[in-house]
């Protein structure tokens, strides 16, 4: 096998700028209908909020179930169904449960000229799963993505929304390896 | 004229931090533009030519001279749902340079007399979204944000809002239903965002780019901003280099450079042993640019002639591994994925190119299915709300204009000639063998 251009072009993260360290997870432990009424504060009209309320429920319960769509219509005043037509609109609402690390390959033009497609195989061998499906032991949701504005540092891929740039197909048993001692370290 | 002129990213590192923002000038321009008339920043923005960096190029001055005036309320709508693919540069600006932003929305702000402003920022790009909330309340904590800002009377509101994965949403009438808490659809236009965009309110909406512009237009003073760049296309432009180059990554330079100067100058060219194919010159959208085409300036006028559209920015280079089949059923794809179905042309154009793409990739097309392919496209092409459908097919119809042979060939022996060497193979195709 050639090696994949990630590691030819290994110039290109000289130009990368350096990414922030991640912000602590929001301490923030009041009800999530109390949360959700701080962000529709923000907006002229209560509906602006119904998408950030989405995304507050979907950090609390890791998917949107039923009980996530009841939650978010009751604290915005919207029905379940129109707060699913919202999500199911939009690619990072998760409709379905999701493995603990989701991780997601973008596969789009510029990531695949430069080896997307090994960085997909090789997590499909290093998980047994191909993208759409979790593991069995819940651990890993695999998915591709369309473009996640990493181009010149492909191919990216994203860990729970954490990009990794670039994750040539050598580096993911490696980091495979990493998630599943995090996840035995309770991590 | 200088092909390294920087104006917007002329610095190593970041400037995060306000201070460091401070230090380089910043701020000064909202504290100078706050004690004049707010018509004052609306005419050097005019004057300075810029015309908008997300896309379409309108020019940005024109586009805010079209807000009816002392209608309230009235709003600024950031566009940072950067997903054109291939473009990666306002995200760096976000990151290295978030201040600018700042200062660029709340002078427009004040300029346009906006009663809140809202970035709109893609929901993918957390590390940016944390850097502008930092960058935010920094400013805040500065009196650069918030109620009576320096002294002057005026509020500055901004809300920064994130989205949560959709390419249309992109599209400024689709933003606008987007932040509104509806599904990301395009509207009709007229009317148009001036007059009833954001909640009916008349409503401007400005790239990341063109935004962070606007303090150093400021500083230079338009005409001296003007004096960049051509006739027709101002000052400088971020583009995002990508693909089969050897130093991909975001590159400033005035708008009278050459793809040339861009992709051999600062791009280190191709990888050793590979020759180029195609560009693209301005996201997946564009119509490809042929090798010999590399001559051909950046600007927006000279890259229409070439036949193509300076779009995003963003610049791809195709090796000659590469299979324009696998290509055009890429990019397709994509397309077909982000329509959000409201219009038929789009909905069933794209799931049709794709459905035709993939049975020539697989070798299994009948013959003339090429012309049917573009009797697709050209059935999409103007005849949609908004520009999702021609996005399919302006690339697609332009990779079998110059790759016919290609594709004819696929036809005519039943698969991919490409399958071994083309590095898009592995998405279509399993691998020969895993060891």
């Amino acid at each position: 096998m050639e090696p994949s251009d990630a590691q030819t072009l290994a110039g290109a993260r000289e130009t990368r700028p350096t990414w922030p360290a991640p912000l602590p997870r929001s301490d923030d432990t009041r009800p999530l209908y109390d949360r959700i009424q701080d962000v529709i504060a923000l907006y002229p009209e209560r509906k602006s909020a119904v998408v950030p309320a989405l995304r507050l429920a979907q950090d609390e319960y890791g998917w949107l179930s039923e009980q996530a769509f009841d939650e978010v219509a009751d604290a915005t005043g919207f029905t379940p169904a129109f707060c699913k037509s919202v999500a199911s609109f939009y690619d990072m609402f998760r409709l379905t449960p999701t493995g603990r690390y989701e991780i997601c390959v973008c596969t789009n033009v510029s990531c695949a000229l430069v080896g997307a497609a090994g960085t997909m195989r090789a997590f499909e061998r290093e998980l047994g799963i191909h993208p759409g499906q979790t593991s069995e032991d819940g651990l890993f949701t695999l998915k591709t993505v369309e473009c996640y504005g990493g181009c010149g540092w492909g191919p990216v891929v994203s860990v729970n929304e954490r990009y990794h740039e670039p994750l040539p197909a050598e580096q993911v048993p490696e980091l495979i390896a990493q998630l599943r001692a995090d996840a035995e370290a309770g991590a | 004229m200088t092909t390294d002129l920087r104006i917007l990213l002329d610095f190593d590192g970041d400037r995060r931090d306000i201070g460091d923002y401070e230090r380089a000038g910043g701020y000064r321009q909202l504290t100078k533009a706050l004690a004049g008339a707010p018509e004052d920043v609306v005419a050097a923005v005019d004057a300075s030519g810029i015309r908008g960096r997300g896309g379409a190029g309108f020019p940005t001055g024109r586009k805010a001279s079209f807000l009816p005036k002392d209608r309230k309320p009235a709003y600024l709508c950031v566009n940072a749902d950067e997903s054109e693919p291939g473009t990666f540069k306002d995200r760096e600006i976000m990151l290295r340079n978030p201040h600018a932003l700042i200062e660029g929305v709340i002078t427009m702000s004040f300029g346009i007399g906006a009663t809140s402003a809202f970035i709109y920022i893609r929901g993918e790009y957390r590390a940016e979204f944390e850097v502008l909330m930092a960058a935010l309340e920094q400013a805040r904590e500065r009196g650069f944000v918030g109620a009576d800002v320096l002294g002057s009377g005026y509020d500055a509101t901004v809300v920064l809002h994130r989205g949560a994965g959709a390419y249309i949403c992109g599209e400024e009438t689709a933003l606008l239903s987007s932040l509104e808490g509806e599904r990301g659809q395009p509207r009709s236009k007229p009317p148009f965002p001036a007059v009833a965009g954001l909640y009916a309110a008349p409503t401007l909406i400005n790239n990341v780019e063109t935004l962070a512009s606007v303090p150093y237009i400021l500083e230079m003073g338009g005409a001296a901003y003007a004096e960049i760049g051509t006739e027709r296309s101002k000052g400088t432009r971020v583009f995002s280099l990508s693909g089969n180059v050897k130093r991909p990554g975001n590159y400033e330079m005035p708008l009278t450079g050459t793809l040339r100067e861009l992709i051999e100058g600062h791009g280190g060219g191709m990888p050793d042993g590979r020759t180029m194919k195609a560009i693209i010159p301005g996201g997946s959208s564009a119509p490809i640019l042929m090798p010999d085409q590399i001559d051909t300036h950046i600007d927006f006028e000279s890259i229409a002639a070439a036949g193509s559209m300076a779009g995003s920015g963003a610049i791809i280079v195709i090796d000659d591994r590469t299979c324009m089949v696998q290509l055009a059923l890429r990019v397709s794809e994509f397309y077909k994925h982000e329509s959000c179905g409201k219009c038929t042309p789009c909905r069933e154009g794209t799931r049709w190119g794709v459905d035709i793409i993939r049975r020539i990739e697989m070798g299994e097309a009948r013959q003339g299915e090429l012309d049917l392919l573009l009797n697709v496209c050209d059935r999409i092409l103007g005849n949609c709300l908004c520009p999702l459908g021609d996005a399919m097919a302006m690339p697609v119809a332009s990779y079998v204009t110059h790759f016919r042979d290609e594709f004819q060939r696929h036809i005519d022996e039943g698969g991919c000639p490409f399958t071994e060497r083309s590095p898009i193979s592995g998405l279509y195709h399993e691998p020969a063998a895993v060891s």
